[in-house]
Protein backbone atom coordinates (compact mmCIF):
# COMPACT_ATOMS: atom_id res chain seq x y z
CA UNK A 1 0.00 0.00 0.00
CA UNK A 2 2.76 2.38 1.08
CA UNK A 3 4.84 1.33 -1.91
CA UNK A 4 1.93 1.97 -4.24
CA UNK A 5 1.34 5.43 -2.73
CA UNK A 6 5.02 6.25 -3.09
CA UNK A 7 4.87 5.18 -6.71
CA UNK A 8 2.03 7.53 -7.58
CA UNK A 9 3.02 10.46 -5.36
CA UNK A 10 5.36 12.15 -7.89
CA UNK A 11 2.57 12.03 -10.48
CA UNK A 12 0.21 13.66 -8.00
CA UNK A 13 2.76 16.36 -7.10
CA UNK A 14 3.59 17.15 -10.73
CA UNK A 15 -0.09 17.18 -11.67
CA UNK A 16 -0.93 19.47 -8.76
CA UNK A 17 1.85 21.90 -9.71
CA UNK A 18 0.69 21.88 -13.34
CA UNK A 19 -2.86 22.71 -12.30
CA UNK A 20 -1.68 25.34 -9.83
CA UNK A 21 0.51 26.99 -12.47
CA UNK A 22 -2.25 26.97 -15.06
CA UNK A 23 -4.80 28.29 -12.56
CA UNK A 24 -2.62 31.08 -11.20
CA UNK A 25 -1.52 32.08 -14.72
CA UNK A 26 -5.17 32.34 -15.78
CA UNK A 27 -6.11 34.39 -12.73
CA UNK A 28 -3.10 36.67 -13.21
CA UNK A 29 -3.89 37.08 -16.89
CA UNK A 30 -7.47 38.06 -16.12
CA UNK A 31 -6.35 40.52 -13.45
CA UNK A 32 -3.69 42.15 -15.60
CA UNK A 33 -5.37 42.07 -18.97
CA UNK A 34 -5.84 45.57 -20.29
CA UNK A 35 -9.56 46.19 -20.16
CA UNK A 36 -9.88 47.43 -23.73
CA UNK A 37 -8.96 44.49 -25.80
CA UNK A 38 -12.20 43.80 -27.60
CA UNK A 39 -12.79 45.21 -31.04
CA UNK A 40 -16.14 46.62 -30.04
CA UNK A 41 -14.50 48.77 -27.42
CA UNK A 42 -11.78 50.00 -29.76
CA UNK A 43 -14.29 51.76 -31.85
CA UNK A 44 -13.12 54.48 -34.16
CA UNK A 45 -16.05 56.50 -35.37
CA UNK A 46 -15.69 57.40 -39.01
CA UNK A 47 -15.62 61.09 -39.65
CA UNK A 48 -15.77 62.94 -42.91
CA UNK A 49 -12.14 61.99 -43.42
CA UNK A 50 -9.44 60.11 -41.54
CA UNK A 51 -8.31 63.19 -39.67
CA UNK A 52 -11.74 63.67 -38.15
CA UNK A 53 -12.21 60.10 -36.94
CA UNK A 54 -12.45 59.91 -33.19
CA UNK A 55 -11.47 57.33 -30.62
CA UNK A 56 -14.40 56.09 -28.61
CA UNK A 57 -14.17 53.79 -25.62
CA UNK A 58 -17.37 52.04 -24.63
CA UNK A 59 -20.78 52.06 -26.21
CA UNK A 60 -20.74 54.53 -29.15
CA UNK A 61 -24.48 55.16 -28.61
CA UNK A 62 -24.27 55.70 -24.85
CA UNK A 63 -26.46 58.50 -23.50
CA UNK A 64 -23.58 60.19 -21.66
CA UNK A 65 -20.33 61.26 -23.30
CA UNK A 66 -17.13 62.10 -21.49
CA UNK A 67 -14.79 63.82 -23.90
CA UNK A 68 -11.26 64.51 -22.83
CA UNK A 69 -8.70 66.78 -24.42
CA UNK A 70 -5.54 65.27 -23.05
CA UNK A 71 -1.78 65.42 -23.22
CA UNK A 72 0.08 62.19 -22.52
CA UNK A 73 2.86 64.04 -20.73
CA UNK A 74 0.55 65.99 -18.45
CA UNK A 75 0.65 64.50 -14.93
CA UNK A 76 -2.97 65.35 -13.99
CA UNK A 77 -4.13 63.68 -17.24
CA UNK A 78 -2.20 60.61 -16.18
CA UNK A 79 -3.77 60.70 -12.74
CA UNK A 80 -7.26 60.88 -14.18
CA UNK A 81 -6.68 58.22 -16.81
CA UNK A 82 -7.30 55.30 -14.44
CA UNK A 83 -10.43 56.79 -12.85
CA UNK A 84 -11.86 57.59 -16.31
CA UNK A 85 -11.30 53.99 -17.41
CA UNK A 86 -12.94 52.87 -14.20
CA UNK A 87 -15.95 55.10 -14.88
CA UNK A 88 -16.34 53.53 -18.31
CA UNK A 89 -16.22 50.10 -16.68
CA UNK A 90 -18.68 51.06 -13.96
CA UNK A 91 -21.24 52.68 -16.25
CA UNK A 92 -20.59 50.21 -19.04
CA UNK A 93 -23.24 50.69 -21.75
CA UNK A 94 -24.35 54.10 -20.47
CA UNK A 95 -21.07 56.01 -20.86
CA UNK A 96 -18.79 56.55 -23.80
CA UNK A 97 -15.36 58.08 -23.45
CA UNK A 98 -13.79 60.09 -26.25
CA UNK A 99 -10.13 60.98 -26.23
CA UNK A 100 -8.77 63.90 -28.21
CA UNK A 101 -5.18 65.00 -28.45
CA UNK A 102 -4.10 68.31 -27.08
CA UNK A 103 -0.33 68.02 -26.69
CA UNK A 104 1.00 71.12 -24.98
CA UNK A 105 4.12 72.80 -26.36
CA UNK A 106 5.63 72.95 -22.87
CA UNK A 107 5.83 69.13 -22.78
CA UNK A 108 8.69 68.18 -25.08
CA UNK A 109 7.59 64.58 -25.76
CA UNK A 110 3.82 65.09 -25.70
CA UNK A 111 3.40 65.38 -29.45
CA UNK A 112 5.53 62.32 -30.11
CA UNK A 113 3.45 60.42 -27.58
CA UNK A 114 0.27 61.51 -29.34
CA UNK A 115 1.75 60.32 -32.64
CA UNK A 116 2.70 57.01 -31.02
CA UNK A 117 -0.85 56.44 -29.81
CA UNK A 118 -2.21 57.24 -33.26
CA UNK A 119 0.37 54.97 -34.89
CA UNK A 120 -0.78 52.20 -32.53
CA UNK A 121 -4.35 53.12 -33.49
CA UNK A 122 -3.48 52.35 -37.10
CA UNK A 123 -3.08 48.76 -35.93
CA UNK A 124 -6.23 48.85 -33.81
CA UNK A 125 -4.44 49.40 -30.49
CA UNK A 126 -5.02 53.06 -29.75
CA UNK A 127 -6.51 52.54 -26.30
CA UNK A 128 -3.89 50.04 -25.27
CA UNK A 129 -1.11 52.48 -26.20
CA UNK A 130 -3.09 55.29 -24.52
CA UNK A 131 -3.07 53.27 -21.28
CA UNK A 132 0.58 52.30 -21.52
CA UNK A 133 1.67 55.88 -22.22
CA UNK A 134 -0.19 57.19 -19.20
CA UNK A 135 0.94 54.35 -17.00
CA UNK A 136 4.59 54.75 -17.93
CA UNK A 137 4.46 58.53 -18.13
CA UNK A 138 7.06 59.02 -15.40
CA UNK A 139 9.55 56.89 -17.31
CA UNK A 140 9.38 58.23 -20.86
CA UNK A 141 8.82 61.84 -19.79
CA UNK A 142 12.34 61.88 -18.41
CA UNK A 143 13.96 60.12 -21.35
CA UNK A 144 16.20 62.05 -23.71
CA UNK A 145 15.02 60.03 -26.70
CA UNK A 146 11.56 58.52 -26.40
CA UNK A 147 11.45 56.72 -29.73
CA UNK A 148 13.20 53.52 -28.54
CA UNK A 149 10.86 53.39 -25.54
CA UNK A 150 7.77 53.89 -27.69
CA UNK A 151 9.05 51.15 -30.00
CA UNK A 152 9.39 48.91 -26.97
CA UNK A 153 5.86 49.70 -25.84
CA UNK A 154 4.66 48.88 -29.34
CA UNK A 155 6.56 45.61 -29.10
CA UNK A 156 4.93 44.84 -25.77
CA UNK A 157 1.53 45.44 -27.34
CA UNK A 158 2.36 43.04 -30.13
CA UNK A 159 2.36 45.67 -32.87
CA UNK A 160 4.24 45.39 -36.12
CA UNK A 161 7.20 47.59 -35.20
CA UNK A 162 8.21 48.51 -38.74
CA UNK A 163 4.71 49.64 -39.53
CA UNK A 164 4.48 51.46 -36.20
CA UNK A 165 7.68 53.41 -36.91
CA UNK A 166 6.49 54.24 -40.41
CA UNK A 167 3.07 55.33 -39.18
CA UNK A 168 4.60 57.62 -36.57
CA UNK A 169 6.11 59.59 -39.43
CA UNK A 170 3.05 59.46 -41.63
CA UNK A 171 1.09 62.52 -42.63
CA UNK A 172 -2.18 60.79 -41.83
CA UNK A 173 -1.20 60.32 -38.19
CA UNK A 174 0.11 63.88 -37.94
CA UNK A 175 -3.15 65.18 -39.41
CA UNK A 176 -5.16 63.23 -36.82
CA UNK A 177 -3.30 64.85 -33.95
CA UNK A 178 -3.45 68.29 -35.54
CA UNK A 179 -7.20 67.94 -36.20
CA UNK A 180 -7.89 67.19 -32.53
CA UNK A 181 -5.75 70.08 -31.47
CA UNK A 182 -7.51 72.46 -33.84
CA UNK A 183 -10.86 71.31 -32.55
CA UNK A 184 -9.73 71.91 -28.97
CA UNK A 185 -8.45 75.36 -29.80
CA UNK A 186 -11.73 76.16 -31.54
CA UNK A 187 -13.60 75.13 -28.40
CA UNK A 188 -11.38 77.32 -26.24
CA UNK A 189 -9.28 74.58 -24.71
CA UNK A 190 -6.00 75.93 -23.38
CA UNK A 191 -4.99 73.49 -20.67
CA UNK A 192 -5.10 69.77 -20.09
CA UNK A 193 -7.00 67.85 -19.10
CA UNK A 194 -10.09 69.63 -20.30
CA UNK A 195 -13.08 67.37 -19.89
CA UNK A 196 -16.53 67.79 -21.32
CA UNK A 197 -19.49 65.82 -20.06
CA UNK A 198 -22.24 65.89 -22.66
CA UNK A 199 -20.62 68.91 -24.30
CA UNK A 200 -20.31 70.88 -21.06
CA UNK A 201 -16.78 71.51 -19.81
CA UNK A 202 -16.05 70.69 -16.21
CA UNK A 203 -14.24 73.35 -14.20
CA UNK A 204 -10.54 72.47 -14.31
CA UNK A 205 -9.82 73.63 -10.79
CA UNK A 206 -12.08 71.02 -9.27
CA UNK A 207 -11.14 68.07 -11.50
CA UNK A 208 -10.68 64.96 -9.41
CA UNK A 209 -11.82 61.34 -9.59
CA UNK A 210 -14.62 62.16 -7.16
CA UNK A 211 -15.81 65.25 -9.06
CA UNK A 212 -15.70 63.32 -12.33
CA UNK A 213 -17.80 60.57 -10.83
CA UNK A 214 -20.33 63.09 -9.51
CA UNK A 215 -20.51 64.87 -12.87
CA UNK A 216 -21.09 61.61 -14.76
CA UNK A 217 -23.65 60.50 -12.19
CA UNK A 218 -25.46 63.83 -12.51
CA UNK A 219 -25.46 63.53 -16.31
CA UNK A 220 -26.93 60.03 -16.03
CA UNK A 221 -29.83 61.41 -14.05
CA UNK A 222 -30.67 64.20 -16.47
CA UNK A 223 -33.69 63.27 -18.51
CA UNK A 224 -33.20 63.80 -22.22
CA UNK A 225 -35.04 66.83 -23.50
CA UNK A 226 -37.93 65.98 -25.82
CA UNK B 1 18.89 5.43 4.89
CA UNK B 2 21.44 8.24 5.12
CA UNK B 3 22.56 7.46 1.59
CA UNK B 4 19.00 7.58 0.33
CA UNK B 5 18.42 10.91 2.02
CA UNK B 6 21.61 12.36 0.58
CA UNK B 7 20.25 11.44 -2.86
CA UNK B 8 16.80 12.85 -2.24
CA UNK B 9 17.82 16.24 -0.79
CA UNK B 10 19.61 17.62 -3.88
CA UNK B 11 16.69 16.66 -6.12
CA UNK B 12 14.25 18.21 -3.67
CA UNK B 13 16.35 21.40 -3.74
CA UNK B 14 16.40 21.28 -7.55
CA UNK B 15 12.61 20.86 -7.56
CA UNK B 16 12.18 23.85 -5.24
CA UNK B 17 14.46 26.06 -7.35
CA UNK B 18 12.56 25.00 -10.46
CA UNK B 19 9.31 25.89 -8.74
CA UNK B 20 10.58 29.42 -8.04
CA UNK B 21 11.73 29.68 -11.67
CA UNK B 22 8.35 28.42 -12.83
CA UNK B 23 6.63 31.22 -10.90
CA UNK B 24 9.03 33.81 -12.36
CA UNK B 25 8.60 32.54 -15.94
CA UNK B 26 4.81 32.29 -15.57
CA UNK B 27 4.68 35.85 -14.32
CA UNK B 28 6.82 37.08 -17.23
CA UNK B 29 4.69 35.16 -19.73
CA UNK B 30 1.49 36.70 -18.42
CA UNK B 31 3.13 40.12 -18.40
CA UNK B 32 4.16 39.66 -21.99
CA UNK B 33 0.73 38.44 -23.09
CA UNK B 34 -1.13 41.28 -21.42
CA UNK B 35 1.28 44.02 -22.43
CA UNK B 36 1.49 45.04 -18.80
CA UNK B 37 4.68 46.97 -18.16
CA UNK B 38 4.18 48.78 -14.89
CA UNK B 39 5.44 45.87 -12.80
CA UNK B 40 8.86 46.36 -14.30
CA UNK B 41 9.10 48.99 -11.61
CA UNK B 42 9.34 51.77 -14.13
CA UNK B 43 12.63 50.48 -15.48
CA UNK B 44 13.18 51.48 -19.07
CA UNK B 45 15.68 48.64 -19.42
CA UNK B 46 12.99 46.15 -18.62
CA UNK B 47 10.82 47.42 -21.48
CA UNK B 48 13.78 47.33 -23.81
CA UNK B 49 14.33 43.66 -23.10
CA UNK B 50 10.72 42.49 -22.91
CA UNK B 51 9.69 44.54 -25.91
CA UNK B 52 12.64 43.52 -28.08
CA UNK B 53 12.53 41.18 -31.05
CA UNK B 54 14.46 38.65 -28.97
CA UNK B 55 11.62 38.40 -26.46
CA UNK B 56 9.40 36.41 -28.82
CA UNK B 57 9.95 33.42 -31.07
CA UNK B 58 7.30 33.04 -33.78
CA UNK B 59 5.07 35.33 -31.75
CA UNK B 60 5.41 33.24 -28.60
CA UNK B 61 6.99 34.98 -25.58
CA UNK B 62 10.30 33.30 -24.73
CA UNK B 63 9.16 33.31 -21.11
CA UNK B 64 6.58 30.69 -22.16
CA UNK B 65 9.45 28.43 -23.18
CA UNK B 66 10.89 29.16 -19.75
CA UNK B 67 7.65 27.91 -18.20
CA UNK B 68 8.01 24.67 -20.15
CA UNK B 69 11.68 24.38 -19.18
CA UNK B 70 11.14 25.00 -15.47
CA UNK B 71 8.10 22.74 -15.36
CA UNK B 72 10.12 20.02 -17.06
CA UNK B 73 12.97 20.49 -14.60
CA UNK B 74 10.55 20.43 -11.66
CA UNK B 75 8.84 17.26 -12.88
CA UNK B 76 12.10 15.44 -13.55
CA UNK B 77 13.61 16.52 -10.22
CA UNK B 78 10.50 15.28 -8.43
CA UNK B 79 10.60 11.94 -10.19
CA UNK B 80 14.34 11.70 -9.56
CA UNK B 81 13.78 12.35 -5.86
CA UNK B 82 11.38 9.41 -5.84
CA UNK B 83 14.00 7.16 -7.33
CA UNK B 84 13.18 7.21 -11.03
CA UNK B 85 16.66 6.66 -12.47
CA UNK B 86 15.90 7.82 -16.00
CA UNK B 87 14.54 11.13 -14.72
CA UNK B 88 18.00 11.97 -13.37
CA UNK B 89 19.54 11.71 -16.79
CA UNK B 90 16.86 13.85 -18.41
CA UNK B 91 17.04 16.39 -15.59
CA UNK B 92 20.73 16.94 -16.31
CA UNK B 93 19.94 17.30 -20.01
CA UNK B 94 17.18 19.84 -19.53
CA UNK B 95 19.18 21.87 -17.00
CA UNK B 96 22.17 22.10 -19.34
CA UNK B 97 19.90 23.13 -22.19
CA UNK B 98 18.43 25.86 -19.97
CA UNK B 99 21.94 26.88 -18.98
CA UNK B 100 22.94 27.30 -22.64
CA UNK B 101 19.79 29.32 -23.43
CA UNK B 102 20.41 31.48 -20.36
CA UNK B 103 23.94 32.26 -21.54
CA UNK B 104 22.54 33.29 -24.92
CA UNK B 105 19.99 35.63 -23.36
CA UNK B 106 22.60 37.16 -21.06
CA UNK B 107 24.72 37.79 -24.15
CA UNK B 108 21.74 39.38 -25.94
CA UNK B 109 20.99 41.63 -22.98
CA UNK B 110 24.61 42.66 -22.41
CA UNK B 111 25.89 43.11 -25.93
CA UNK B 112 22.93 43.51 -28.25
CA UNK B 113 20.27 45.31 -26.22
CA UNK B 114 22.60 46.94 -23.68
CA UNK B 115 19.82 46.55 -21.14
CA UNK B 116 18.98 44.05 -18.43
CA UNK B 117 15.58 42.88 -17.23
CA UNK B 118 15.61 42.10 -13.53
CA UNK B 119 13.21 39.17 -13.85
CA UNK B 120 15.42 37.69 -16.55
CA UNK B 121 18.49 38.12 -14.36
CA UNK B 122 16.69 36.44 -11.49
CA UNK B 123 15.81 33.55 -13.78
CA UNK B 124 19.43 33.37 -14.95
CA UNK B 125 20.60 33.18 -11.33
CA UNK B 126 18.13 30.35 -10.67
CA UNK B 127 19.38 28.40 -13.68
CA UNK B 128 22.99 28.82 -12.54
CA UNK B 129 22.10 27.51 -9.06
CA UNK B 130 20.12 24.67 -10.65
CA UNK B 131 23.11 23.76 -12.80
CA UNK B 132 25.37 23.85 -9.73
CA UNK B 133 23.00 21.51 -7.87
CA UNK B 134 22.92 19.09 -10.81
CA UNK B 135 26.72 19.12 -10.98
CA UNK B 136 27.03 18.50 -7.24
CA UNK B 137 24.55 15.62 -7.14
CA UNK B 138 26.59 12.52 -6.35
CA UNK B 139 26.64 9.85 -8.97
CA UNK B 140 24.16 7.04 -8.20
CA UNK B 141 26.80 4.40 -8.70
Amino acid sequence: MLHSMRRYLPFVIVGAVALLTLGSATLLYRAKRLPFLTIAKNHVAPGTDDAKSIHILGNPDAPVTLEEFGDFQCPPCGMLSGPINQLEQDYHQRLRVIFRHFPLAMHRHAREAALASEAAGQQGRFWQMHDVLYREQAVWSEAADVRPLFDDYAGMLGLNIDRFKKDMESEQVKRRVAADQQQGTALGVTITPTIFINDRALPNASLSPASLHSAVEAAMNVKPSP
Amino acid sequence: MAGSRSRIVPYAVAALISLVGLADATYLTVQSLTGETLVCGGSADCFRVLGSVYARIAGIPVAAFGVVGYFGAFSLATFAAFGYARARKFLALIVWAMFAVTLWFLFVQAFMLHAFCRYCLFSAALVFVLAAVVVLIPSSR
